[in-house]
Parts: structure tokens; C-alpha cells; sequence
């Protein structure tokens, strides 16, 4: 029996509703007890985390990572993914399924989720939508859930053809899985590597309209409302477009089960930091216009956004120090993302720490239905992230724990410096003051 | 920064975009929107000195240094006149180009820069299919890196050579330019804009000196877009109106190894954008008539005008002589006390 103590620290658990000082118990992997400061019962032998002045919140979730295994080992691993995210207070990520070969059976899914992986945290797969990701065949997805997959996707390899999208759609539903798009169409962005408008042509890159997203995400929720079936969820990955959310918003309107998820650069970043030809401010979707941005900021301020999904993206340094057009898409993000979020969406734009915690944690949860994780309630999984809220520090890429430092933010002030990251009762990272 | 963005509706700063870190090297010509007035004096003032300097003392001027010419597209004039250059001040010229080296290999352009500098190049003018890797190249080898053309990108030095050609016939005389030297003169460039690093140079250079820039083509070749890329720059997609305002003419060709599959009509665009005699004298009997080369004769522009009394297209070609060995001689004194 492990048991671990975190004491007086201020707990923050929006989905539970807690916001206050409390002691917690974690038991066995899974929050035993809370309890007002100093009316825990201790277990003889339990570790005890001073938390004083640190806010303890559930361990944060993302559910848009790529970490290259199988196959691009190079780039990340599973280990060393995790052990990022562990650093970044992630203790739940859903794997992307565009590794070599694509993640489109059981075996795949159940390699990835081997303890021989070396996994920090709990790592969710998220199965191919179709074989190979070609857009063509539908995978089992029975099969795919019952091995541990909790959506599926083509993403990178978005699916254009309206039957097959269909087809997945109802299918997914069926077994109860969630589809997720990356809402590019195709057809509009060849050879492109930034967003279409005046700084690309400045630059001379062709560009990428902000139409090929929101065409594919109005066509997705066409389909989703054609379909008539309440149990479809199509959720917008990494959404970057003030169109694509207008879209989003008024499917909810409507009613239909449609979420989205926003990125840290998403929010942050415009097609100007791509400044001359920066390839760690490439990545698809591309940094868009201001417009887009400030709409990003809107929507997660009011509520539209259901999650902050970082895309962490790791490329070999090799990889990204060539012509911006021959660069791989993509930055890291696992380390970046609540330091950023906490600095700017708390700090800077005043939205409660609550709720920034929840877009990190409770709701990309929930969207994936990952029971027991994005929550501190008694009997929840003990994933736990534990940061000194008043912290400033400076990211720097060096120090990483992912294999890659491809990211935008070198160098950039964060607001919330983790200090324990729990996983299922046991600490996967540590870094006390 | 987007100015022209919608406000977020509460009171929210982003984070604003950094400071550019180029270039790295005070000698490097990336792009003509680098340079500042002083600058383009300077090189304008040297190209005169230089070209008017007695070539058996010119040659010594910077001899036995060393440039490297780094070539991943074909060129004629602008490989042939850097070479010129640099061989006129006494620099040690080689020419790596990508179908005789390790490029073809599958060497990265960083090693190449980083090759060439060991081997003792001082300076590498790039020419490169890909916009950018000049920036790329300058990063990695922090040497001058001067900018020979870069992807549908900049040509800083093909803009340099045309503003000679312009102030010669329009303002004679002047080499020390500010910001109204160009006061008053219209400029057109027509055709291919979507594709054209001359274009996009001269459009980031010649308003900063006073100039009006019309862009005139086709939306294929020349998108709404391009009238936001700087002040001073208007769409004018009626070929007549544009030229009937201007002192200079600037007829760029279709870039048919960029069209990506793009199909146009060119019996339709020869009869809406190119430059026939018949044309010329009907709205523009005085201007000048530029082409930065190559020419592709009887599509964009006729023979007649090419060869025509108002063309320039040579002088252009001659100025480039001039204007590349001072920037070479920038390259390589900058920061050593010479004035960048």
C-alpha cells in the first residue's frame, strides 16, 4: 500500500467545485481522502509533499500529442514525450495515431500502451479513422476501443471525401468513440507553408486560405447534422480560423455534440512570428492573422473552446534547419502550455484560474471520456499537479525533456512553475523549490 | 503588426512579434528592405567610384579574398555579373552550382555554407529556388550572405541596379537619396507578380525613396493581397491607366517553372498585358522600358519595344556590373570600418 500526503496546499478542482485549502490522501492510485488542512488521519509510512503557498490541481490532460512511436524514435519516444509531459504538469495525453506504421489496429495500440515503453504518465492511443489513414477503408473500431483507444482520426490525412467522413462519423458513434478532424482541405493548401495572406506573399510562400479549414469543419457538422444520431461527436482538432469557430458556435446552437480544441501558438502567435522564415513557427494549421488570433482569445474566453490541446509535435533539430518549405510542420508544446496559459489567459487577460485549469484538465477529460482523470474528487485516479502559482521563469529549450526543442516560445516568460506532477499515486516529476 | 485587425473586445495585449535578429553579419544584403537611405547612398556612390575606377588598380582593391557563388537555379546575368564584379575588385570567385556538387547528393544548405566557409570563403552570394535560404544560410555560417534570388522572394541587388537605371534617366546626377528623391515618379511593374522576386524588392525599395509603385496583371499572376504589402503600392489592373501614369515601366515575364499548374490564356494575356509599340506610343511615349531578363520576346513584351529607343533593358544589365561590385566591396569591408 503506497500512500502519499499533499498538505496544505489550495486545491483547485473546478469539475468537483473545490477551491480552497485542503489536505489530500492518494491511496492505491486514487485520491482516498480530502480533508480541511490538518484533519487527514496519517497513514504510518506515507510521504508527505509540503504544498504550502503551491496550488494543487488534477493532473493536466491533453489530448492532441504526437509522440512518434512506433517508428520515428529519433524524434520522441514515448518516454521521453511523457517525461515532457510530466514536466509540463500533463498527466494524461492522447496519442496521435500518424506513426510508422499508422496506429490503425489493436497490436499497435497495445504495444503503445506496454509498460516496456517506459511511459511517464498514462498515455491514451487515438486510433486511425481509416487503413493506413488513406481516407479510404474504415478500421474496427470496436476492436480499436476494446484495445484502449478513445477516438479516432485520420489527422494529418484529414478525410475529404464526404461518404467515407460519413461513414465514420455514424460508425464511431456506434461504438461510442469520438471522431476527431484536423479540418484541412487538401485540395486548397498544396505546397503551401504559411497562411494565406499579405505576409506570405511578402515572403514569397504560398499560403494556405483560412476557407481550407472552415470549408472542412462546415462540411463535418453538415454531415453530423445529416446524420440525425445523437450519440455522433465530431471534434475540430486544433482549431485556428474566427470561421471555424463560428461554425463550431452555431452547431452548438444547434444543439449537435461538436467540440473544438485551441492550441497555446493558436492563441498566442500570428503569421507574423514566422518572422523571416522561422521554422519553429511552422506548423499546420499555420499561425494565422490577428483576426483569427483575437478570435481564439474570444472564444476561449467565452466559453466556446472546450480544450487547450498543445499538438506537441516533436521534429529532429536536423529536420527543422532547412528551407522553410522543405521543414517539417510542427512544435513541441507539452512544457510550454500551462506556463503559457497561466501567464496570458490568467495573468494577462483575467480569466480565472479555474477555468484556465479546466480547459486544461476537466474538460479535455471529459470530451474524451476518460473517466476518473481531470478531477480530484474521492476516488478519482491520483493524477495530480502541484505548482507554485507566483513563479515567473524563462523556458528554455535546452533544458528539455523531450527529445526535440522545436518550439516558438525559447526564451519566453512563463507564469506557474510545476513542482510535483503525480501519476496515478506515484511522482513523475519533481522539482521542488 | 496587423494594424487593421479588430480589436479583441476587452482590454487584451497580446504578445507582440519579435524583433527581427537579421542579419547577423553588417555585410550581408538580404533583403532591399534591410537598407537603410544612408545605405543605399553608400552603394550607389560606390557603384559610380568603382565602375569609373582604373580596372588594373580596381583589381586590387580587394585582392586575393575570397567569395563564394552558390548557385541552385540557373541565372545568366546575375551569376555572370557578380562573378564580373568580384573578379574586377581581385576577389577569388567559385562557383558551386547544384548539378555539380554534393548538393545533388543530398548535402544540406547548411553544410554547403558551412563547407565553403572552411574552405575560406569570406562572403557566398546565394541564388536559391527556395524563398529564404538566404536567411537560412546566414544563420548558419554568419557570413555576408548576399541575396542573388531567393525562391519568388527578393532579388535586393536586381532592385538596386533598377533604381540606377531610374535615377540616370529620371533624376540624373543624384546618388545621395532620401525619402523624397523619388518624389513625384509612378513606377509600373506588370505581369507575373505572384511569382516575381524582382517585384516584390523593388516594391519594399522604391517607395521608401518617394516612389508610387502600380502593380498591374492578372489576379492569377497579381492577388488583391499584394496592395497591402507596403505604402505607396496600388493595384492597377487596367495595363493603359497604369502605364499612361508612369515615368518607368517595369515588364516582368511569366514565371512558367512557378505556375504550379496554373493555366493561363496567353492569347488573352498578350492582349491585356503585353507591351507592344503600338501600346507604348499610345500611353506612354516617354517613359522608360525595363525588364529585369530574361525577356521572353513577342509574350510580355514585343521585339520592337525590347529593342526599341525607350528601352533600358541593357543599361539594366550594364548597372548590374556596377552596382554588385560595391555591394560585393560592402560585404567585405563592413564592419571593419567600412560603412555599411
Amino acid at each position: 500500500m503506497t500512500a502519499l500526503v499533499i498538505r496544505g496546499g489550495h486545491l483547485i478542482d473546478p469539475a468537483a467545485g473545490v477551491d480552497g485549502l485542503k489536505d489530500i490522501l492518494l491511496k492505491d492510485g486514487r485520491v482516498a481522502e480530502i480533508a480541511s488542512p490538518g484533519k487527514l488521519k496519517l497513514a504510518n509510512g506515507a510521504q508527505v509533499l509540503d504544498a504550502t503557498g503551491l496550488t494543487v490541481a488534477p493532473g493536466l490532460v491533453d489530448i492532441h500529442v504526437h509522440l512518434r512511436e512506433p517508428g520515428q524514435g529519433y524524434k520522441e519516444t514515448i518516454a521521453t514525450g511523457t517525461a515532457a509531459a510530466a514536466a509540463g504538469g500533463f498527466t494524461s495525453v492522447a496519442a496521435m495515431p500518424n506513426t510508422i506504421p499508422v496506429n490503425d489496429s489493436a497490436e499497435i495500440t497495445r504495444w503503445m500502451q506496454a509498460p516496456e515503453r517506459g511511459a511517464a504518465i498514462r498515455v491514451f492511443p487515438i486510433g486511425a479513422a481509416t487503413r493506413g489513414s488513406k481516407g479510404e477503408a474504415l478500421n474496427d473500431y470496436a476492436a480499436l476501443k476494446s484495445a484502449g483507444v478513445v477516438a479516432v482520426t485520420d489527422d494529418g490525412h484529414p478525410i475529404l471525401k464526404d461518404g467515407i467522413m460519413r461513414e465514420t462519423l455514424a460508425a464511431a458513434a456506434r461504438v461510442g468513440l469520438t471522431v476527431i478532424q484536423h479540418a484541412e482541405d487538401t485540395r486548397l493548401t498544396q505546397g503551401s507553408s504559411m497562411n494565406a495572406g499579405p505576409v506570405a506573399f511578402k515572403l514569397g510562400l504560398r499560403g494556405m486560405p483560412t476557407e481550407a479549414e472552415s470549408g472542412l469543419v462546415e462540411r463535418d457538422i453538415r454531415l453530423v447534422t445529416e446524420l440525425r444520431d445523437a450519440r455522433v461527436h465530431l471534434h475540430v482538432a486544433h482549431t485556428s480560423t474566427a470561421a471555424a469557430l463560428a461554425a463550431v458556435r452555431q452547431a452548438r446552437r444547434s444543439g449537435l455534440r461538436v467540440t473544438c480544441e485551441v492550441a497555446p501558438h493558436h492563441f498566442l502567435l500570428t503569421e507574423e512570428h514566422v518572422g523571416y522564415y522561422n521554422t519553429n513557427a511552422k506548423m499546420n494549421p499555420p499561425l494565422r492573422s490577428a483576426v483569427d488570433r483575437n478570435a481564439m482569445i474570444e472564444a476561449i474566453l467565452d466559453g466556446v473552446v472546450d480544450a487547450i490541446a498543445t499538438d506537441h509535435a516533436p521534429h529532429a533539430l536536423h529536420e527543422k534547419e532547412v528551407e522553410f518549405e522543405n521543414a517539417p510542420n510542427g512544435i513541441t508544446g507539452l512544457e510550454t502550455a500551462l506556463g503559457l496559459s497561466l501567464r496570458w489567459l490568467n495573468r494577462e487577460w483575467k480569466m480565472p484560474m479555474g477555468r484556465v485549469l479546466s480547459l486544461l484538465s476537466a474538460q479535455p477529460a471529459a470530451l474524451l471520456g476518460l473517466k476518473g482523470r481531470g478531477t480530484l474528487a474521492v476516488g478519482s485516479f491520483a493524477d495530480v499537479v502541484v505548482f507554485d502559482p507566483r513563479a515567473e521563469w524563462v523556458y528554455n529549450a535546452r533544458n528539455t525533456r523531450s527529445k526535440a526543442r522545436n518550439t516558438p516560445f525559447d526564451g519566453w516568460t512563463m507564469q506557474g512553475k510545476v513542482r510535483w506532477t503525480i501519476s496515478e499515486g506515484k511522482i513523475a516529476y519533481a522539482n521542488p523549490a | 503588426m496587423n494594424l487593421t485587425a479588430t480589436p479583441v473586445r476587452r482590454q487584451i495585449h497580446p504578445p507582440p512579434a519579435p524583433a527581427s535578429p537579421f542579419p547577423y553579419n553588417p555585410g550581408s544584403l538580404l533583403s532591399a528592405g534591410d537598407l537603410t537611405l544612408d545605405g543605399i547612398s553608400h552603394i550607389l556612390a560606390r557603384a559610380t567610384a568603382l565602375e569609373n575606377h582604373d580596372p588594373l588598380v580596381r583589381d586590387r582593391i580587394l585582392a586575393k579574398r575570397r567569395v563564394a557563388l552558390l548557385f541552385y537555379e540557373s541565372s545568366t546575368r546575375t551569376r555572370t555579373s557578380f562573378e564580373l564584379a568580384a573578379k574586377g575588385l581581385g576577389v577569388d570567385t567559385t562557383l558551386v552550382s547544384s548539378l555539380s556538387s554534393s548538393i545533388e547528393k543530398g548535402e544540406t544548405l547548411k553544410d554547403t555554407g558551412l563547407t565553403l566557409r572552411a574552405l575560406g570563403a569570406e562572403a557566398i552570394i546565394l541564388r536559391h529556388n527556395s524563398s529564404g535560404a538566404p536567411w537560412l544560410l546566414e544563420e548558419a555560417t554568419r557570413l555576408p550572405v548576399l541575396n542573388a534570388g531567393d525562391g519568388m522572394h527578393e532579388h535586393p541587388t536586381q532592385a538596386l541596379l533598377d533604381l540606377r537605371t531610374i535615377l540616370t534617366h529620371l533624376r540624373p546626377g543624384v546618388e545621395t537619396v532620401t525619402a523624397e528623391t523619388l518624389a513625384g515618379v509612378t513606377v509600373t511593374i506588370a505581369g507575373d507578380i505572384l511569382h516575381s522576386r524582382v517585384a516584390r524588392s523593388n516594391m519594399f525599395l522604391l517607395p521608401r525613396l518617394g516612389a508610387r509603385v502600380l502593380l498591374c496583371g492578372p489576379k492569377e499572376l497579381l492577388p488583391d493581397l499584394a496592395g497591402q504589402a507596403g505604402p505607396n503600392i496600388v493595384i492597377e489592373r487596367d495595363f493603359n491607366a497604369a502605364i499612361e501614369q508612369s515615368q518607368a515601366v517595369m515588364m516582368l515575364r511569366i514565371q512558367a517553372e512557378r505556375l504550379a499548374g496554373l493555366q493561363l490564356d496567353l492569347e488573352q494575356y498578350k492582349a491585356m498585358y503585353q507591351l507592344s509599340g503600338q501600346r507604348l506610343a499610345a500611353h506612354a511615349p516617354t517613359a522608360i522600358v525595363m525588364h529585369p531578363g530574361p525577356i521572353i520576346r513577342g509574350l510580355e513584351i514585343t521585339a520592337g519595344v525590347a529593342d526599341g529607343p525607350q528601352s533600358v533593358i541593357l543599361e539594366q544589365v550594364k548597372n548590374g556590373v556596377a552596382i554588385r561590385m560595391a555591394v560585393v566591396e560592402r560585404a567585405l569591408t563592413a564592419g571593419l570600418g567600412g560603412r555599411a
